[in-house]
């Protein structure tokens, strides 16, 4: 039965009067009195020697406050990275200086080297433009393969190579890996890409810097998942600020999608420059900055090997990946394409034998770190895309040898380190079958085959580990910080309540989702309950939200908190109630005592705690507040299977999606419209990806795709109905919810279904076509289909996902 | 967006004599030119807006019977106006989104001719006749004459497009296949078949512009029909804009396949 209020209600998201109605309070809203506007000036060239940077007629323009260069910063930190990764030898990996503004050289398409503070925007962009600077060009590297060269120019002089690591794992399996494929009856090889996004959230980047005399504090006001990450980075490691000194507020910020995790030059230089100057300084993305300046994401170029035996169980997996790390090591980069990619690799599978190897690339690109999935939609791709080859080369139903294959008991170790604690893959997988009519398949595929369409039907499975993550095990791994997640619950007198929470909301809907579960715990209206996030100033210290972490980590804490509230509710009650604590129960909001008809509500507890009049103060304090952090002791592990129509236009090449079904197992769920909106999006996000969007450099390092004008984001009518089912549900074992997270579902489990029903569609029409690199644009899918050349330019995707060129596989 | 003087005269005899001035601009409905000058890639002195001259907006009917599209008439009154000629009704309404439609203009459309741009198909495939007023008075060019390779026209420096006359054919279509990020044909086919012959015109694909592809027009003309056009081989890929976004021989493939469906289209 549908509840309507608490934990299971569809609550209507109560953040989106605001959003809808202009009334949102986001950072480019904020305007500190007096304050001053940045402009960078930003390379136009990927890889360069600065000579010299004259900046005495830009200082001179009208406006004009200070220009800084690099020369500013050398008594400063440069800007950290979160994570050390440790190479298949034991080595930690090769960790470059970022530095706030470049210092000899530029390294990217993007890479600031000046900044202009001005009265004004305007002021400061003229004046931008009067800087001179003497800027050698150097060869750049942008293929990552190539970059491995001997003799390859080095993005950083100072480093032995642009190898940032060579990463295996597990290492000590790896010879029993190789002698399994020796023994095996059938291998299955898959060389892909997994293409370079950007992320392109609603809201460009901006920031804040402020700085008070009075008491030598900084406040910065930013764009940010994760405040109290950005406080820690920026006034530990970069400006060396004391915490108590530092304020980070990030409000109403407008999608993130990951790559509003990371902590930017940006911020660190508004923060820096407010102290210089002494007024506040503002910064404010343009989108043509954000193009060249927001860490992008995936880019892959991987090969697969899947060995099957005769019965074709899979018996052990093999996988090469070149990753991008892009011209320097953003904040969590290095863990992408490792922790959050390897781990994955089993998938849903009982492979017993698997060995993930990574080489990270420093190339003359824009940095690559987290985006909506990070890691595990690059290892889902690979893994879902190989087992689809594998069933069509042996002609079997893919269906039945993902079946044959599936983990079926939990717990789960898996031979890459992570332990499954629940699931069932069957269910998700019979579930998607009901929801998608596969009987009926081949009268619809006759239909399109009638209007001259092929159709093709794709489907795949998909793991993840959410929840991110037990501290102990992430800083065994490499991580430089704990990953718990905290929570305060203040409760009013007169009976209301504010959980300050750690988690940022940025789209998610955690101001309805998280006064769901308090207000359910304790029998109170939901508007009773107030969230509070996104200010270090009134919120306790948190890591912020990524990773589908918040309702799972995040959740958790404040379930924690609320239950320590609740316990010394209790006491009071009991005492108002002149009965033992043990007997009190708490029920829509109110106490009663077993067996009797004793009463009291919840708001005379409350008061009680604050007009401590009639109170038990020599045992407990008055107050009714409570904080709590909790470290989760695994990982989440989301699952599901999704599944894809397409048609395919055989004169042009034109993929559309018409059809899509997902199919997944959250465990519990708080708010399921917002569960579903979350894989609306993921998978609108993922068909974007499959079909559309296309992160492309030319030779020289110019990002050709810098606009709206050449990077196709999806739009309403790219995207069909979804179908969105999440009543399997094996509630997760180590969280008091009982919670997976659901906001990367849809992203990681979307693209391979959609690329296999591609190359279904072709296959149907008699093209022995194997595999096609996302984005499965036009010219490429008629490529594949045709032999020819699809792009002009740009070479071809062979060790990088960036160029624009031919990726079919025949 | 650097600092400029904006005029805005009501007259075009006024707007011919502003764009006399130096470094003077003339301004449609900025679809193209403000987000160039945002970007600080455009700097001029002035700009001449035409959005405030009535005499060149709206359609009228002329004693030949073609349909003359003023100047400054947006996409979207074109769209509304010109319902004696579905297909260019139908090109107009196609272009951009509602906000493009809304300010752009046929005139600053045709004077820009964006090698991908819609107008200059529907102008070339309909053999329209384009009025330019300047400092020496005012004259027709045949849209023949008009287009001379990508951002180049006929048009002398100060004049502006008044009005656009459109022959009436008996049978016309416009098919697109949309680049996928700026919505901008990546080639489209403006197909009309008049009772002395059929024009067939091409946006998006070459690098010299809009162009007449006259092989599938003497076919046409013999046979008006999709299977005239199949037979044909694509036209050269060589000549053909090669990008992020399809190879020449990609785009030489959907001139053919676009040319076709364009005549079922107005069959």
């Amino acid at each position: 039965m549908p509840k309507d209020t608490g934990i299971g209600a569809s609550s209507k998201r109560r953040e989106d009067v605001r959003f809808l109605t202009g009334k949102g309070r986001y950072t480019d809203d904020i305007n500190v009195a007096g304050q001053a506007h940045v402009v960078f000036l930003r390379s136009d060239m990927a890889h360069g020697r600065i000579n010299s940077i004259d900046t005495a007629d830009a200082a001179a323009m009208p406006g004009v406050i200070r220009v800084f260069t690099g020369a500013d910063f050398e008594g400063v930190g440069t800007i950290p990275c979160g994570w050390q990764v440790t190479d298949r030898h034991g080595e930690p990996m090769q960790e470059p200086p970022h530095p706030i503004l470049a210092q000899g050289k530029v390294r990217h398409v993007g890479d600031p080297y000046a900044a202009v503070v001005a009265e004004t925007a305007a002021q400061a962009r003229d004046a931008a433009e009067a800087i001179v600077a003497d800027i050698e060009e150097l060869t750049p590297v942008i293929d990552m393969k190539a970059a491995l060269a001997d003799g390859a120019p080095k993005v950083h002089d100072d480093l032995k190579n642009n190898l940032c690591y060579d990463w295996g794992f597990v290492e000590e399996n790896k010879a029993a890996v190789d002698e399994a494929f020796q023994n095996a009856a059938h291998v299955t090889t898959l060389e892909l890409v997994n293409n370079r996004l950007v992320a392109n959230p609603m809201e460009p980047r901006v920031a804040v810097g402020d700085y008070a005399a009075h008491d030598d504090s900084s406040t910065l006001y930013t764009t940010s998942q994760n405040p109290h990450v950005i406080r820690l980075l920026m006034g530990a490691f970069v400006l060396g600020i004391p915490e108590h000194k530092l304020r980070v507020v990030a409000p109403d910020v407008g999608g993130g999608f990951g790559t509003k995790i990371f902590h930017y030059a940006e911020e660190a230089f508004c923060t820096f420059a407010a102290k210089a100057i002494q007024r506040p300084v503002k910064w404010t993305s343009t989108r043509g900055e954000a193009f060249m300046s927001d860490a992008h994401g995936r880019d892959h170029v991987s090969k697969i090997e899947l060995a099957l035996d005769a019965d074709h169980n899979f018996t052990a997996l093999r996988t090469e990946t070149y990753a991008n790390m892009g011209a320097y090591l953003s904040t969590f980069a290095p863990s992408i394409p490792t922790w959050l990619h390897g781990t994955l690799m089993a998938g849903n599978y009982k492979t017993p034998l698997v060995y993930v190897n990574v080489k990270a690339v420093f190339t003359n690109t824009v940095p690559v770190d987290a985006y909506r999935g990070a890691g595990r939609p690059e290892a889902t791709f690979q893994l879902e895309r190989v087992v689809d080859k594998a069933a069509r080369e042996l002609g079997v139903d893919p269906v039945e040898l993902r079946r044959k294959n599936f983990i079926t008991e939990f717990p789960y170790q898996t031979p890459v380190a992570v332990e499954y604690d629940t699931g069932d893959y069957n269910a998700t997988m019979d579930k998607l079958l009901e929801l998608i009519d596969r009987d009926g398949f081949e009268a619809r595929r006759k239909e399109s085959e009638a209007r001259g369409k092929l159709r093709g039907l794709g489907l795949n499975c998909y793991i993840e580990a959410c929840g991110i993550a037990p501290s102990q095990l992430v800083g065994q791994l490499g991580a430089r910080a704990g990953l718990y997640e905290s929570a305060t619950v203040r409760v009013n007198a007169t009976g209301g309540l504010v959980v300050m929470t750690g988690s940022h909301s940025h789209g998610q809907g955690h101001e309805t989702s998280f006064a769901q579960v308090v207000s359910d715990m304790i029998g109170i209206p939901e508007d009773q309950v107030e969230i509070v996030h996104g200010d270090t100033a009134n919120t306790p210290m948190g890591m912020g939200t990524y990773g589908s972490r918040s309702l799972a980590v995040g959740g958790s804490a404040i379930v924690k908190a609320t239950d320590k509230i609740i316990a010394k509710a209790k006491k009071i009650a009991a005492h108002l109630m002149e009965a033992s604590p043990d007997d009190v129960e708490l029920k829509d909001g109110a106490f009663t005592v077993a067996g009797t008809d004793k009463s009291v509500a919840w708001g005379d507890v409350t008061l009680a705690a604050y007009v401590p009049h009639n109170y038990p103060l020599e045992d407990i304090e008055p107050g009714l507040e409570e904080t709590a952090f909790y470290d989760p002791n695994n990982f989440t592990y989301p699952s599901g299977a999704y599944a894809c129509e397409v048609e395919v236009d055989p004169e042009t090449g034109k993929v559309d999606v018409i059809s899509f079904a997902a199919a997944d197992d959250f465990g519990n769920v708080v708010n399921p419209m917002i569960v579903e909106g979350q894989v609306h999006g993921g998978v609108a996000q993922g068909i974007g990806q499959a079909l559309l969007e296309n992160c492309a450099y030319d030779e020289n390092g110019q990002l050709l795709s810098a606009s709206y004008m050449d990077y196709a984001m999806p739009r309403a009518h790219d995207v069909p109905m979804i179908k969105v089912d999440h009543s399997c549900q094996t509630p997760c074992t180590h969280n008091p919810l009982g919670v997976k997270g659901c906001g990367e579902a849809g992203a990681i489990g979307s693209p391979p279904s959609v690329v296999n029903a591609v190359i279904d569609a072709l296959q149907s029409a008699g093209h022995d076509v194997t595999h096609i690199d996302m984005p499965l644009t036009p010219p490429r899918v008629w490529a594949a289909m045709n032999g020819a050349n699809a792009t002009g330019g740009g070479g071809t995707a062979h060790g990088r996902s960036v160029g624009a060129g031919d990726t079919a596989t025949h | 967006m650097y600092n400029f003087e904006l005029v805005k005269p009501s007259s075009v005899a006024d707007a011919v004599s502003a764009l006399q001035g130096e470094d003077a601009q003339a301004l449609g409905g900025g679809q193209t030119l403000l987000p160039t000058m945002k970007a600080r890639l455009a700097q001029m002195e002035t700009l001449v807006s035409l959005s405030h001259i009535d005499e060149i907006k709206g359609v009228c009917t002329d004693d030949q019977g073609r349909l003359c599209v003023g100047g400054g008439t947006t996409h979207a009154a074109a769209a509304e106006a010109l319902s004696g000629y579905p297909a260019l009704a139908s090109l107009a309404a196609r272009i951009g989104d509602p906000a493009v439609r809304a300010r752009g203009t046929i005139g600053g459309s045709l004077a820009n001719d964006d090698p991908s741009a819609c107008w200059p198909a529907g102008a070339l495939g309909s053999g329209a006749t384009i009025v330019a007023v300047g400092s020496g008075g005012s004259r027709e060019i045949a849209a023949d004459d008009f287009f001379q390779g990508m951002f180049t026209t006929a048009l002398d420096e100060g004049e502006i497009i008044t009005e656009v006359k459109f022959p009436v054919p008996e049978k016309a279509a416009y098919e697109k296949f949309l680049q996928p990020a700026s919505r901008f044909p990546l080639v489209a086919a403006f197909v009309a078949k008049f009772s002395d012959g059929v024009r067939v015109a091409i946006t998006g694909a070459s690098q010299d512009g809009v162009f007449r592809w006259t092989e599938a027009e003497q076919a046409l003309s013999s046979n008006f029909s999709a299977d005239a056009v199949t037979g044909l081989a694509a036209p050269d890929g060589s000549g053909m804009i090669s990008d992020l976004h399809g190879s020449g021989d990609y785009r030489a493939h959907l001139v053919r396949v676009m040319t076709a469906r364009a005549v079922t289209a107005a069959s």
